[in-house]
């Protein structure tokens, strides 16, 4: 057993953490034992009670539960319940949790008897519409990101064990591509949601010449209408902007009223006016 | 000022004799989507990499003086205490070969504010005192509008700048350390046919400029045009995403975050440049924002930049490089923007 820490001469208590999973690929919770130049670190700053993926012991007392994966089953509700009956903090980890993330593409069939039916056939299974665990359970933090940055879940968690404040980017992925003097991936051909997604994945995806596909949301001044026009001028059209925003469930809002004004042109341009 | 010819053939040598320091300078760095070549500032080992020629680079030279990541301090815990250590990271000197006279001039304007009291920034002036700087003459592209800036020459804040009059290279010398590095190249002093070649080269590409920006009494104007329907329409356009201050050569502005080690060991300070233009830029302890609105964000940007520091340094904080027009994915330049200011509404 670890001896006691301080910090600045203030004694720290080690919270007692769990890492939890819903429907997911249990990506996210990986994050959380990557990084081994700083894992042992890490691992130190906190006392895992419950982490099927890592360990065998489960304890039912925890203070901090790290939840990851949306929910997709009646069974996974009354789970999740009993977790934030529990945990004094519920952190929703990555864009399953926040936002439904990938599963939740799903939701955009209307007949979901049918999906069901061509993903598994005739084999007995519940499932339901894909949803955020905010859906169900007042979630007191999001970290972002399919999955997160270590970097950030190491901040955080940090922040939390010396009690200091914890704050997100507000700001949309341009900030930090451009710190990174990326080229910008328009300029190459290639469509990015960058100037809408929320930042503090260090600009991920466009470092490596990918475009940003939004996993972390939408930015706080999120201008879709504009980045509409930017990507019709660079020759994209509305279905392709749909499908990046519809990928991670972050902009499901967005995509709702880009959906009503492609079937009734007229109506939204007058109500957009307004 | 002392003036010099030389064979374009004696400036690889003179690329070598400085190469023993970090030499940045205009490289390609890639091929956009229309077969175009990219070029930016980078750090250049070999002659033959560095892209003279170069019409303008997508970023500023910036990180190499102004970093958009800097740590400004670490502290080392122990019991009860703790201690600070400051490092101003500078560690050599940095020759840039190639600038333009806009980035010159942009060193020139941000010196008035970081080198200078009341609150000289001892991790800019260090960077700045260990620069050695060669200009290098340009070709205005459609974006620059410099010369409405008051900077399409550098007078001051280089060491030595270059104009190409095609086989030889006209020098202008302002500093010992300059002389002393030409002495051993092959110079000579220029004959009168020098002169009017370099006469000749200036007025050419003078005439090239094809964007201007009216300047004429426009911190009045923009003092009569605070509630001017351009800045709206502007700002509907605008992204909040702080390209144009992250590629701009004299966005200073800034933030600091502090973080814990993860061993609870050490901590430090770190200084990121950030922009107006993001929406919690004016937002205050307690959680007020001063300038929730995108339009009244993109405002403040113009009138720090056109009005602001104009009545304190009297010039504008802008060099007319036209870089944040270019990268500026809503098409939102400085030329339009003023324009559309001046008569009242886009």
């Amino acid at each position: 057993m670890p001896g006691p820490r301080s910090y600045l001469g203030v004694e720290l208590a080690r919270p007692r953490v769990g890492v939890f999973d819903f429907t997911s690929c249990e990506g996210c919770q990986l994050q959380f034992v990557n990084n081994e130049a700083t894992l042992l670190d890490f691992l130190d700053l906190m006392e895992l009670v419950n982490f099927r993926e890592a360990m065998t012991e489960q304890a039912g007392d925890y203070d901090i539960a790290l939840v990851e994966g949306s929910i997709s089953r009646a069974d996974e509700v009354t789970r999740l319940e009993k977790i934030r009956t529990q945990a004094k903090i519920l952190v929703a980890l990555g864009s399953c949790a926040c936002f439904g993330g990938v599963n939740q593409l799903k939701n955009r069939f209307n007949d979901l008897k049918w999906v069901k039916k061509e993903v598994y056939g005739n084999f007995p299974i519940a499932t339901q519409k894909v949803r955020p665990i905010s859906d169900f359970v007042t979630v007191d933090f999001m970290l972002y990101g399919c999955p997160p940055r270590k970097e950030e879940i190491e901040k955080v968690v940090t922040n939390l064990v010396v009690g200091k404040k914890i704050t997100m980017p507000k700001y949309p992925v341009c900030m930090e591509c451009k710190a990174n003097e990326n080229i910008c991936l328009f300029g190459l051909g290639e469509p990015c949601l960058g100037p809408i997604t929320r930042a503090g994945c260090d600009a991920w995806c466009p470092n490596n010449r990918r475009g940003c596909w939004g996993c972390r949301g939408p930015a706080e001044a999120a201008n879709v209408r504009e980045l509409e026009a930017i990507m019709a001028r660079h020759g994209f059209s509305r279905e392709i902007i749909i499908d990046r925003l519809e990928c991670f469930g972050g902009f499901a809002g967005q995509v709702a009223e880009l959906r009503r004004q492609s079937e009734h042109p007229r109506k939204a341009r007058s109500t957009g006016q307004a | 000022m002392i003036f010099a010819t030389f064979s374009a053939k004696e400036l690889p040598r003179l690329f070598d004799l400085l190469a023993a320091n970090t030499v940045v300078g205009p490289v390609k760095k890639g091929t956009d989507s229309a077969g175009r070549p990219l070029y930016d500032f980078d750090v250049v080992y070999r002659f033959q990499d560095l892209r003279l020629d170069y019409p303008a680079t997508i970023h500023s030279a910036k990180r190499h003086f102004l970093p958009h990541r800097e740590s400004l301090c670490t502290f080392t815990m122990q019991g009860n205490d703790w201690e600070k250590q400051v490092d101003y990271n500078i560690y050599k000197p940095v020759v840039f070969f190639g600038l333009h006279a806009c980035d010159i001039n942009a060193l020139n304007k941000l010196d008035k504010v970081l080198t200078a009291p009341p609150y000289p920034n001892p991790y800019y002036t260090a960077k700045r005192r260990n620069m050695f700087i060669i200009g290098q003459d340009c070709q205005p592209q459609p974006q620059c509008f410099c010369r409405s800036m008051g900077t399409d020459t550098a007078l001051r804040g280089f060491d030595l700048f270059l104009t190409d009059l095609g086989d030889r290279y006209f020098a202008e010398i302002l500093s010992a350390t300059a002389y002393q590095f030409l002495r051993k190249i092959a110079t000579r002093p220029p004959t009168v046919k020098d002169h009017d070649r370099y006469k000749e080269v200036v007025a050419e590409r003078n005439r090239r400029f094809t964007t201007t920006v009216d300047t004429s009494d426009l911190t009045k104007l923009l003092d009569l045009e605070f509630e001017s329907p351009a800045w709206q329409q502007w700002g509907d356009k605008c992204l909040s995403c702080g390209t144009c201050a992250n590629v701009c050569p004299t966005c200073y502005c800034y933030g600091v975050e502090e973080t814990v080690d993860l061993d609870l060991t050490g901590a430090a300070k770190t200084k990121y440049l950030y922009s107006c233009n993001l929406i919690d830029f004016a937002e205050v302890a307690g959680g007020h924002n001063f300038r929730p609105q995108t339009a009244t964000r993109l405002k403040y940007r113009y009138y720090h930049k056109h009005r602001g520091f104009v009545e304190a340094y009297e010039e504008p904080l802008c060099v007319g490089c036209g870089r944040c027009g270019e990268a500026c994915l809503a098409g939102i330049t400085v030329p339009a923007v003023l324009a559309s200011v001046r008569a009242r509404g886009a």
